[in-house]
């Protein structure tokens, strides 16, 4: 039987596969369709203080392979989200970490220190690299000094394990991983969303509310496994492998790049239960190889030259 | 709301571009309430990728029917399935309409376009409830009607090719005067611009109104909040197309 859990900053998680921050609602919405218990863990919809209402429409539209959204961080604040959501998550086993979004350091302090009064949740997940809002978001996640002013900010507040959300959109993300592994971070997720853009051509506008919007889905997996293998090559601590993910075969890839475990976004609008499935193929595939553990995938990547051809895609 | 793997039974052309697709699918079947919708995987892989949602047109037995317009890459997938074909279907999806209210006695079903869509299956239930029915459908032209499993049928078309010739709002207009309807609410499903036209006509002459909207969305159940339907007031701005809807009553929502 492989060995499927592993730990960040003390907490222990079942499995590598854990479900990506507004891609499954606050948990309780799709637990009819799943069983939640079998993730690795379940990353909840960002929480700001206050209850956002979101952007206009048109906030998503389907691209080749992919998806753009600007949802704008719609959410229900974080009072709501103790008083509604809590008592479901009360009732689950699996580990629950707590996406943070915010508009200035002040109020990410101060989701986390309402977060911090209860014992249920396992860890904190900032995200600083939303492309959607006009303040905080890709205007912190961009600016290295930012990131990691506001990494030195939240971790003397907190024991748990505080992970930093990085956005791709910038020259090296290697950068900012160091700048928040300097700063204490127990770990990285990677990558947020692309920036990108659609155009209707019979009316001349853009298709989105806000003219550019968020990239994900399988045609940005080739970007994120190349900026999972910049960032853990620059770092001790974990980095979460997060982009276009929809099969094993996928996460297996970013495990062996160098993702300690990996997120599944987008693919739970199509298959709630996709996480559940993909931690059941990484465990197969193992079994399948004789390996024991599924951490002996992290890294594993031989990187030397080899001229053959890997066929799959032909 | 459940997924399933759904055995397609039949692709069948009921109009002009326009197609039943009918399949296997007991619990949905057995479930769905009238204007709630399903979100169909047309493919195995990730091109379409995403679900795309359909009114559920007919349910009877272990059966469901959805209809469609071929409109681009997504319906053209599922025009070209047969029988040899699975569909993964969630569903059923959304909030229905109140037919089960008591606040009227003679429901007035209008379905511009494709908005015929929730119609039958909303017929159904209210010939079983014994209300009275009046069905209202308007369409580019005569070719595009899909007039089956309704009763009590006025056409109108854009060109006249059947029926009167104008909207299906006009022809309600029309109708409303010579006709002693007891206690009238409109039901409704059809493009946005008739939506508007209709809402209006029907605030203006304190007619209740529920209408069912269209609109992109990701997930069909909340998760992705990528279908946001403006509220006139209340405490949010925005209410979410797939589970507070698609079914409205006007008064609430600004199109």
């Amino acid at each position: 039987m492989t060995k499927t859990s592993f730990s960040i900053g003390g907490v222990q998680f079942p499995n590598r596969v854990l479900v990506a921050s507004g891609t499954f609602g606050y948990g309780d919405e799709c637990s009819s369709l799943v069983d939640v218990n079998k993730l690795g863990a379940i990353i909840t919809k960002s929480l700001s203080m206050n209850p956002r209402e979101g952007n206009p429409p048109t906030r998503i539209v389907e691209t080749p392979s992919g998806m753009l959204n600007s949802i704008g961080l719609a959410n229900i604040g974080v009072e709501r989200f103790i008083t509604e959501k809590l008592p479901f998550l009360e009732t689950i086993q699996c580990p629950v970490i707590v996406n943070i979004a915010a508009s200035t350091v002040d109020e990410y302090c101060a989701v986390l220190d309402v977060l911090e009064e209860h014992s249920r949740f396992d860890g904190y997940e900032i995200n600083v690299s939303c492309p959607n809002v006009k303040e905080g978001g890709l205007s912190f996640g961009t600016d290295r000094v930012m990131t990691a002013e506001i990494t030195r900010r939240l971790r003397p507040r907190t024991k748990r394990p505080l992970i930093m959300k990085l956005t791709p959109n910038v020259a090296f993300i290697s950068e900012f991983a160091r700048a928040v592994e300097a700063e204490g971070a127990d770990a990285i997720s990677a990558v947020n969303t692309l920036i990108g853009m659609a155009v209707d051509v019979q009316k001349r506008k853009p298709v989105l509310s806000t003219v550019t919007g968020g990239l994900s889905g399988p045609a940005i997996k080739p970007v994120a496994l190349a900026k999972v293998y910049e960032a853990s090559r620059a770092v001790k601590i974990p980095v979460i492998g997060i982009g276009g993910i929809r099969t094993a075969t996928d996460a297996i890839e970013f495990l062996m790049v160098g993702a300690t475990a990996v997120q599944v976004g987008t693919m739970n609008f199509v298959d709630p239960s996709a996480g559940v499935t993909i931690a059941e193929g990484i465990q197969a595939f193992c079994e399948e190889h004789g390996i024991p553990d599924t951490g002996d995938l992290v890294g594993s990547l031989d990187a030397r030259v080899d001229s053959s051809v890997l066929t799959s895609w032909l | 709301m459940v997924q399933e793997q759904s055995q397609v039974i039949s692709v069948s052309e009921v109009a002009r571009n326009t197609y039943v697709l009918r399949f296997h699918s007991p619990r949905i079947a057995r479930s769905v309430l009238a204007g709630q919708f399903v979100n169909i995987a047309v493919a195995d892989d990730c091109d379409p990728l995403l679900r795309r949602p359909f009114s559920i047109y007919r349910a009877h037995g272990d059966t469901c029917e959805i209809i469609f317009n071929v409109v681009g890459k997504g319906t053209l997938a599922l025009q070209k399935k047969s029988s040899r074909d699975v569909v993964n279907v969630l569903g059923p999806l959304g909030t229905p309409y109140s037919l089960e209210s008591e606040g009227f006695m003679t429901a007035v079903l209008v379905g511009g376009g494709l908005g015929v869509a929730p119609l039958p299956l909303s017929t159904l239930i209210l010939r079983n409830k014994g209300k009275e029915l009046v069905t209202i459908l308007g369409a580019r032209s005569s070719e595009y009607l899909v007039e089956q499993h309704l009763e009590n049928v006025h056409v109108s078309t854009d060109d006249g090719t059947k029926g009167m010739k104008g909207t299906a709002v006009d022809l309600l207009a029309s109708l409303l005067p010579t006709q002693r309807w007891k206690s009238p609410k409109i039901f409704a499903c059809g493009p946005t611009g008739m939506l508007r036209a209709l809402g209006k006509f029907a605030v203006d002459r304190n007619i209740p109104c529920e209408v069912s909207l269209e609109g992109p969305m990701a997930c069909g159940f909340g998760i992705c909040q990528g279908c946001p339907v403006e509220l006139v007031d209340g405490r949010s701005r925005y209410a979410l197309m797939c589970k507070d809807g698609p079914v409205f009553d006007i008064r609430r929502i600004s199109l």
